[in-house]
């Protein structure tokens, strides 16, 4: 029994099985754990306390409030879900998945740890890894785009429209904006990204201006403050999931949280080290032991957390850009000056080179 | 309206200083502590910034706030209602319902004609209006500072004579007069008001 339980997992297909589990495992966690440090921070922000109450179920151990995701949770399973009369009903049904499931597709070709035993830590070990992930991540404006769609009503409709417009501006932003990493590296898997960073600087260094669009551009993509114009209250009641109750109104909030990890973890990939830390060779070279694996895998959840904890706090720090600002940073600001940045990183190339 | 834009410097387009002006308050706010007395003084000392705790922390309630309305009883411990059903009739929302003694009624206090046999205040209607403590001849119930009302079911919630003068206890407010001022019996509304405004009338 034990003998063919270890056979299995000399099988590619039972290995790669295991580790979408284990990433699935470990960021639904941090979807839920996210939306609580979110209103946690907030509060601290502005002077109040935040939920401090869940703790244990059916006890009165509190833990700071850490059991909220469970209620939250259920609250929103239990609830009516509403399907009103006049939404398209297969569009309206598809939405939320098609948001929820780019940003957790994004996260099968971010290398998340070195090494564990021999497995590299990484579901899809990708030659054309950024390239797949800017596929995907476009994707993630369709389920936006279809809830606004179906909802068959104003407001949503018009943050739909505005989520479209912003996503399609920022991406070129963000697609410009690497592609000086990938000229230093010369390579578009992120694997080697991580690799180039481990044997000198980081690309944070090397590449300020593109590491600033970049990061500007993933608040967009994931519409959060100040960028959060689909969904904009004030404006639009909740934006393009005004029509939406219960389960499927919890599947947007988890895909917009699930895309701040993913973009999170791209950052980390691409400009911050990955799992490396300028610490030795312990923490740059792939790992040879157990422990080691782990510690990088930590390193790398650590870095990405932080990301978050950024984008957590600026969305309590700034107010909403208005439409024809934001269009104006995109394609005004961002899109020339990542374009300067590529010819500027040419002419440094170029000179080192030759 | 025509609203003038100030013209904003190279450097503030950057959103820079913006952007640093952001961060800097921010984290003053996230790190501060700093007790607040926004319920009154109760919550000062035990609640960081500015939320109240609930069940554990309460808010002061402020003199002349109007909580449920209760029955009152006198300084020696006797019911002061004499079921003349005033407060019945002016109740906007009619949540108050008095059954009258009848023949045979019997007053614990000397003084009464009569005494309800039955006094009941539905809390899901009462609105706190305050009606029926301005109507009372007899200073018999007052709105007092109970804010939560809370119950399992409806029926818990229509409060009955014996829990409304448990609730009630004595009333403080004639107890003093009657003390400090050894004036009446320290019951009848009207006698007192009467007194009040001859002294206001008084010519000085």
């Amino acid at each position: 029994m034990l003998a063919s339980i270890t056979g299995l997992f000399a099988e590619p297909w039972a290995l790669m099985l295991l580790k979408v589990i284990a990433v699935f495992a470990v960021v639904m966690p941090m979807v839920a754990y996210a939306v609580v440090a979110e209103r946690r921070i907030s509060a601290w922000i502005q002077d109040r306390i935040g939920p401090n109450r869940v703790g244990i179920p059916f006890t009165n151990i509190k833990l700071l409030g850490l059991g909220q995701p469970l209620a939250d949770g259920i609250k929103s399973l239990v609830k009516e879900d509403l399907t009103p009369a006049h939404v398209r009903k297969a569009f309206y049904w598809m939405a939320p998945a098609l948001v929820l499931v780019p940003s957790f597709v994004v996260l099968a070709v971010v290398p998340f740890g070195s090494m564990l035993g021999a497995q590299k830590m990484v579901i899809a070990d990708l030659d054309v890894g950024i390239l797949f992930t800017f596929g995907i991540v476009s994707l993630g404006v369709y389920g936006i785009v279809l809830a606004g769609y179906a909802s068959n009503s104003k407001y949503p409709f018009l943050g739909s429209i505005r989520s479209s417009a912003q996503m399609i501006s920022y991406e070129i932003a963000m697609g410009m904006a690497v592609v000086p990493v990938f000229m230093l590296v010369g390579d578009l898997n992120l694997g080697a990204v991580i690799d180039y960073q481990a044997s000198g600087a980081w690309l944070v260094f090397k590449q300020p201006i593109a590491f600033a669009i970049f990061l500007i551009a993933i608040f967009a993509e994931t519409n959060r403050l100040p960028f959060d114009l689909p969904e904009s209250e004030t404006e639009l009641v909740a934006g393009y999931n005004t029509e939406y109750s219960s389960m499927r109104f919890a599947l947007f909030f988890m895909g917009e949280y699930a895309a701040m990890i993913a973009g999170s973890a791209l950052m980390v990939v691409l400009f911050c080290g990955g799992w490396t830390l300028p610490l030795g060779d312990f923490f740059n070279t792939p790992a040879e032991s157990l422990g080691q694996g782990l510690l990088h895998i930590a390193v790398f959840i650590a870095k990405t957390m932080v990301f978050l904890g950024l984008m957590i706090w600026v969305r309590w720090m700034l107010p909403r850009f208005r439409y024809d600002q934001l269009m104006n940073i995109g394609w005004k600001r961002f899109l020339p000056a990542s374009l300067a940045n590529i010819i500027l990183t040419a002419i440094v190339l170029w000179v080192l080179h030759s | 309206m025509k609203v003038d834009r100030t013209e904003l410097t190279w450097w503030e387009r950057l959103y820079l200083p913006t952007l640093l002006n952001g961060f800097k308050v921010t984290l003053r706010h996230f790190f501060s502590w700093k007790r607040s007395g926004v319920y009154g003084d109760k919550q000062k000392g035990y609640a960081a910034k500015t939320t109240m705790q609930y069940p554990e922390e309460k808010w002061d309630v402020p003199t002349g706030y109007r909580g449920a309305p209760y029955l009152v009883k006198d300084v020696d411990d006797k019911t002061k209602c004499v079921s003349c059903q005033l407060c019945e009739f002016v109740c906007p929302p009619r949540a108050i319902r008095i059954t009258p003694p009848g023949d045979s009624g019997v007053v614990d206090r000397e003084g009464a004609e009569k005494m309800p046999k039955e006094f009941e205040i539905d809390m899901l209607r009462c609105i706190y209006c305050g009606y029926c403590q301005e109507v009372c001849p007899e200073e018999a119930i007052y709105l007092l500072e109970d804010y939560a009302i809370t119950g399992e079911n409806r029926e818990e919630l229509i409060y009955d004579m014996e829990k409304l003068l448990a609730l009630g206890g004595a009333d403080k407010r004639a107890y003093d007069h009657h003390v400090q001022d050894g004036v009446g019996d320290g019951i009848k509304k009207w006698e007192t008001k009467t007194r009040e405004a001859g002294e206001q009338a008084k010519f000085h």
